[in-house]
């Protein structure tokens, strides 16, 4: 049966039906087009189609879309600046080659954005145990880690600069 | 599209088991990140499900009156670990919860799942059993609470009725304060990953931190549900803690209290080597983070 559900999509309010059986992946991809949200291993391991429901990294496709109602969703198409720039998560990414097929990668981001907004240091081990929701099959996950580590290391800069 | 037969988001908890009582079938959804892989892979399709995911008054961390301690069962296991009363009075709850699966699952799948799934496996299990943490529940016929230790029934059973929704967990103030433990979970990788075998182990120490007056020691994976190896703890009550003979009488014995089986994950004979092993590794952390000696 539809529902109509509310919530807030990369910081747009968006009233839309769904069906009560739908995963929060299907919505975004399927309802929204927001096609950053990859569909992997639909069993939450690959972490493919990891969003930020009210800031918090979760897996969408053991997500119900209904459980997103009154919710504040962020996807990766929300991290672009007013004209379409990258965000320096997103710039960073790529300057460390840690992007290969790409699959993984807009999963990776949004885990990123979690762990970078907490302000807080990391170690290259805690990293690992942030991102081990991740599967990544090219990179061996080195050029992922070097990305991590420089956009915390920036943002800590920037944030304790004065 | 999930295979579901149908789907009831509750407003409170009498919604929810209204709502259980009204459709004989349904089972209860709480961060979904068990009971959707099982609707995905067939055992649970067609289920009629009632969500408790967005039930407020499950959610948080309590410190009574009387100094117990509330767990709702409702919290998702990154709040237990970053919750400032966890971080305080039982440290231990909060790294034990923080090995499940990965941070996704973390955010998402709660403490009330891992414990009324009734997986020998689950990571807050055994912990729980050496807090003596007690499980509220509230049906039909009203609330009633059940001692962890006497909850479990079998391989994914427990004495919960299907009508009943777990509201919470009671940790007693006398099973925390001057308590120290560590929990140690062995799979074959750091993360995404169930337990081999889970291995917990709580200590109280004497003043001068150079005696045991009290030890608990539980298990998951070390039988059909998780549990406590009790003769092994009268064993080293009283005993000094750099007492090595009675260490390993505590680790011996308690191999006379499991019943470890074999599977794809492990052998019989490994879980056992295991149980021996992680009990001497876990107490000798258990010690250190109550301020003991560290060659215990």
């Amino acid at each position: 049966m539809l529902k109509i559900i509310h919530m807030k999509v990369n910081g747009k309010e968006v009233e839309l039906a769904v069906d009560e059986r739908e995963s929060l992946l299907d919505t975004l991809r399927q309802r929204l087009g927001l096609t950053s949200v990859k569909k992997g291993c639909e069993v939450g391991e690959c972490g493919a189609c990891t969003v930020l429901v009210d800031g918090e990294a979760i897996d969408s496709c053991i997500y119900l879309a209904m459980w997103a109602d009154g919710k504040s969703v962020m996807t990766v198409e929300g991290l672009k600046g007013p004209n379409g720039e990258l965000s320096p998560i997103q710039r960073i990414f790529i300057e460390e080659a840690a992007v290969q097929c790409g699959f993984c990668t807009p999963g990776l981001i949004m885990s990123a954005v979690e762990i970078v907004g907490t302000g807080k240091k990391y170690t290259r081990e805690e990293l690992k145990k942030q991102i081990s929701g991740h599967l990544c099959r090219c990179t061996g996950y080195e050029n992922i880690l070097n990305a991590m580590e420089r956009i915390i290391e920036e943002v800590y800069q920037f944030s304790h600069k004065e | 599209m999930f295979d579901i037969k149908s789907f009831y988001e509750a407003k409170d908890v009498k919604d929810a088991i209204d709502a259980l009582v009204k459709e004989p079938a349904a089972q209860i959804i709480s961060g979904g990140t068990d009971v959707l892989i099982r609707v995905r892979e067939g055992k649970d399709a067609g289920t009629a499900l009632v969500s408790v995911h967005k039930i407020p008054e499950l959610k948080g961390v309590k410190l009574l009156e009387n100094g117990d301690l509330w767990v709702g069962a409702g919290t998702s296991f990154s709040h237990i670990t970053g919750d400032p009363l966890i971080q305080k009075l039982v440290p231990m709850l909060g790294e034990a919860v923080d090995l499940v699966g990965g941070p996704q699952i973390r955010n998402t799948g709660t403490i009330g799942g891992n414990i009324c799934n009734g997986a020998t496996s689950a990571d807050s299990a055994s912990t729980m059993w050496t807090l003596d943490a007690v499980v509220v529940l509230e049906g039909p016929e009203g609330q009633r609470k059940v001692p962890v230790r006497e909850f479990y029934t079998g391989p994914g059973r427990t004495v919960r009725e299907r009508t009943e929704v777990c509201t919470g967990f009671l940790i007693a103030k006398e099973n925390y304060e001057g308590w120290a433990g560590h929990y140690i979970k062995y799979g074959k990788r750091k993360a995404m990953e169930i337990a081999t075998l889970g291995c917990a182990v709580r200590v109280k120490l004497s003043e001068d931190k150079k005696r045991i007056e009290d030890v608990r020691l539980g298990y998951g994976v070390a039988g059909p549900t998780p549990l406590r190896c009790v003769k092994a703890e009268e064993s080293l009550k009283g005993h000094e803690v750099s007492d090595r003979e009675a260490v390993e009488n505590f680790a011996k014995t308690a191999l006379t209290e499991v019943n470890p089986r074999s599977s794809w994950r492990a052998s019989r004979e490994f879980r056992l080597q295991l149980i021996e092993e992680l009990s001497k590794r876990a107490l000798a952390e258990a010690v250190k983070k109550a301020g003991g000696a560290a060659n215990a």
